[in-house]
């Protein structure tokens, strides 16, 4: 007890040198820590935005970046479906329900994402939580607009506001100007990028491009009042989400969209190809994890060095400390201790600063970038390396603590 | 004289750092209890030496030490430090002190490592102790402040009360005065001494400086106690 209360105070009357040391370790455990916790926490944040989706269909392309743009809105459909090829699926047997998705315009930035009902009624976020509407009501006319919550906050819209959508994404000269959209719904905060849409009905999404031709707007706007749901046929979609009624069938029904013949399509697990995207990215990670475990060999060895340059003004110290009737072990006792609580502070200070960072930027990273960041809670291999790191402060604390029992011993009372 | 107990007994004692190499040879010395013995002796003849011997930082590599009744030389390592830490007060020339701790807290130390320390204290509790002891040394201004900011002759006072704390048997000096001009010299014995009486200790005190040696009991001059010191 006397002998913790003196590394305490020791280190305290070093304060500078202690606490450049506390700094370089909480530093790289910060960095360490910090990769970690930020690549969990976007497996999570991933992983929370779609819930009960059993398949996610789109145009015959690539797993991941159907994935990317159908659920994320990161990336762009390089092929659309037609609106028979949904129906023969949305009304397959296997299937219990399906969501259709039709995406390529957008409003300031954020995409619009034209849909149906069944968007409310079925869609699903870590784990059973649905769309809520916290104002209005959903888009049922051709021309009404749902705005996810951080558009609405972001843009400070409000109920009844006329919006003008843009063909393409941000930055596109484009503007269905003669197509004024009305706010008549605005959704709950999920924390998922369903808060960084608009949302229109398919019909909607259809009256846009009316009279358009090959990309290209008619020459005379269609006035909005003229449009009708009649005069409207959805001819296609950009992608779809799908729940089979058994687990069994999602794997039938995965390999029959795969293999139909009338139009080539992909329908991916999404799990598993967010799987996939995490095996790519954990080389990125791991040489992440590289160069931060570097880091922490060098705050340790800042401590080293703090530590054993102390030890020759502490000669004296240590004779006193003897006289008085401490042993050599407790003397060595001493300087374990002063390493260990060194690593252990600046352990906890950078696993702090990790969750202050995390929680500060969590919002910014996911409204300026799409990227869903989840708070994720300690877990072992957190644990793994604060042990490592507190373990680690303790055994080089050795190397000066053995000196210390040295001169213990040979200094007798001759030291200083 | 036969009556009075022995506090320190040294018989054919030879101790080296480097065992090949003596340093201290001493066939016979004895320190009666309750003394006060001057040990003096020119510089680099042992005396810092022999002061380690007896209180059991040094083993000896023949003969046998026996001090305040125990034979340390068959003691193991962990015995001595006990022994030394609960029986023994020490005061160096100078750095007495712990530089992070305060006044207050560098006399109490031996009190909180040592149980017979905490129980020999004349006041009721070990804070109160050490008030008493500072005060004794006109300190009591210094009570809380770091030792770094005391004067040469402040921090050896405080190294007396740190050493005479819970009235150990023996007080062993090793020239604490030899930082201080000649009028605080005996300001400083004289205070030793009266804190030695009142915890009935042995005091052994070391210097080259002879001129204080009338103050003492008894004298011994290393020279004639070691061979190795010519
Ligand atoms: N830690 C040590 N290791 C090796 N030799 C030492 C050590 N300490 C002292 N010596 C040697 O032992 C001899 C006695 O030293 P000691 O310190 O006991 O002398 P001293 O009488 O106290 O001298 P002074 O009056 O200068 O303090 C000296 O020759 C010294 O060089
Ligand atoms: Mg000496």
């Amino acid at each position: 007890m006397t002998i913790l209360r003196l590394a305490f105070q020791s280190l305290w009357s070093r304060k500078f040198t202690s606490g450049l040391t506390i700094f370089s370790i909480a530093l790289s455990v910060m960095l360490l820590v910090g990769v970690d916790r930020i690549r969990r926490g976007t497996q999570v944040g991933f992983e929370g935005t779609l819930s009960q989706t059993d398949l996610v269909v789109g145009a015959r392309g690539g797993s991941l970046p159907l994935l990317l743009y159908a659920v994320f809105h990161i990336g762009t459909a390089n092929n659309e479906i037609s609106w028979g090829s949904y129906q023969h699926f949305a009304h397959h047997p296997a299937v219990l329900w399906t969501i259709p998705l039709s995406m390529g315009d957008s409003h300031r930035g954020f995409r619009v994402v034209a849909t149906d009902d069944s968007f409310y009624e079925h869609y699903r976020y870590r784990g059973d939580h649905g769309i809520q509407l916290d104002q209005g009501t959903r888009a049922e006319g051709i021309f009404d607009a749902v705005l996810g919550s951080a558009v609405a906050q972001q843009l400070h819209y409000h109920l009844g506001q006329k919006i003008v959508l843009s063909h393409g994404l941000e930055g596109s000269f484009l503007k269905h100007t003669a197509d004024p959209y009305t706010v008549v719904g605005i959704l709950a905060r999920t924390a998922t990028p369903v808060d960084r849409a608009i949302y229109i009905t398919l019909w909607g999404d259809e009256a846009m491009h009316l009279g358009w031709q090959n990309g290209a707007p008619p020459l005379q706007a269609i006035p909005e009042s003229q449009i009708q749901k009649s005069d409207l046929q959805i001819r296609t979609i950009s992608a779809f989400l799908l729940r089979t009624r058994s687990r069994i069938g999602t794997l039938f029904l995965q390999r029959e969209i795969n293999t139909y013949k009338p139009e080539p399509l992909t329908a991916i697990i999404p799990a598993m190809t967010l799987e996939d995207l995490w095996n790519v990215l954990s080389a990125a990670d791991i040489a992440l994890s590289l160069v931060s475990g570097a880091v922490l060999v060098v705050g340790l060895l800042v401590m080293l060095t703090a530590l054993y340059t102390s030890l020759n003004e502490r000669r004296r110290e240590i004779a006193i400390l003897r006289t008085i009737g401490l042993n050599a072990r407790q003397v060595f006792t001493l300087f374990i201790l002063e390493s260990s609580l060194i690593s252990a502070v600046g352990a906890a200070c950078g696993l702090a600063a990790v969750y202050v960072i995390l929680f500060a930027i969590r919002i910014p990273v996911e409204n300026n970038y799409g990227i869903p960041l989840a708070m994720v809670g300690l877990s072992s291999r957190v644990g793994y390396y604060m042990a490592c790191v507190v373990g680690a402060g303790a055994l080089l604390g050795f190397i000066p603590a053995i000196r210390a029992y040295r001169n213990a011993l040979v200094d007798g009372l001759n030291a200083g | 004289m036969a009556s009075i107990p022995e506090a320190i007994r040294l018989q054919n004692v030879v101790f080296g750092y480097d065992p090949r190499r003596p340093v201290l040879r001493v066939d016979e010395m004895v320190v009666h209890a309750g003394r006060r013995v001057f040990l003096y002796g020119p510089s680099g003849c042992g005396k810092t030496t022999l002061l380690g011997i007896m209180t059991g930082i040094l083993q000896p590599q023949q003969g046998t030490v026996t001090v305040l009744g125990r034979e340390l030389t068959k003691m193991s390592m962990s015995a001595r430090d006990r022994h030394r830490g609960s029986e023994i007060g020490y005061i160096f020339q100078s750095f007495n002190l712990i530089p992070y701790l305060t006044v207050r807290q560098n006399v109490e130390l031996p009190c909180q490592v040592h149980e017979r320390r905490r129980k020999h204290i004349l006041a009721s509790t070990v804070a109160e102790e050490a008030e008493r002891l500072v005060r004794r040394l006109a300190l009591e201004k210094h009570l809380d402040r770091s030792v770094k900011e005391l004067s040469t002759g402040q921090q050896q006072r405080v190294a007396i009360a740190r050493a005479v704390i819970g009235r150990p048997s023996l007080v062993i000096a090793d020239e604490p005065t030899s930082s201080l001009d000649s009028d605080r010299q005996r300001a400083f014995l004289d205070l030793l001494f009266e804190v030695c009486d009142e915890a009935r200790a042995t005091l052994v005190f070391v210097s080259h400086d002879r001129s204080l040696m009338r103050e003492f009991d008894e004298q011994l001059a290393l020279s004639e106690i070691s061979q190795v010191c010519a």
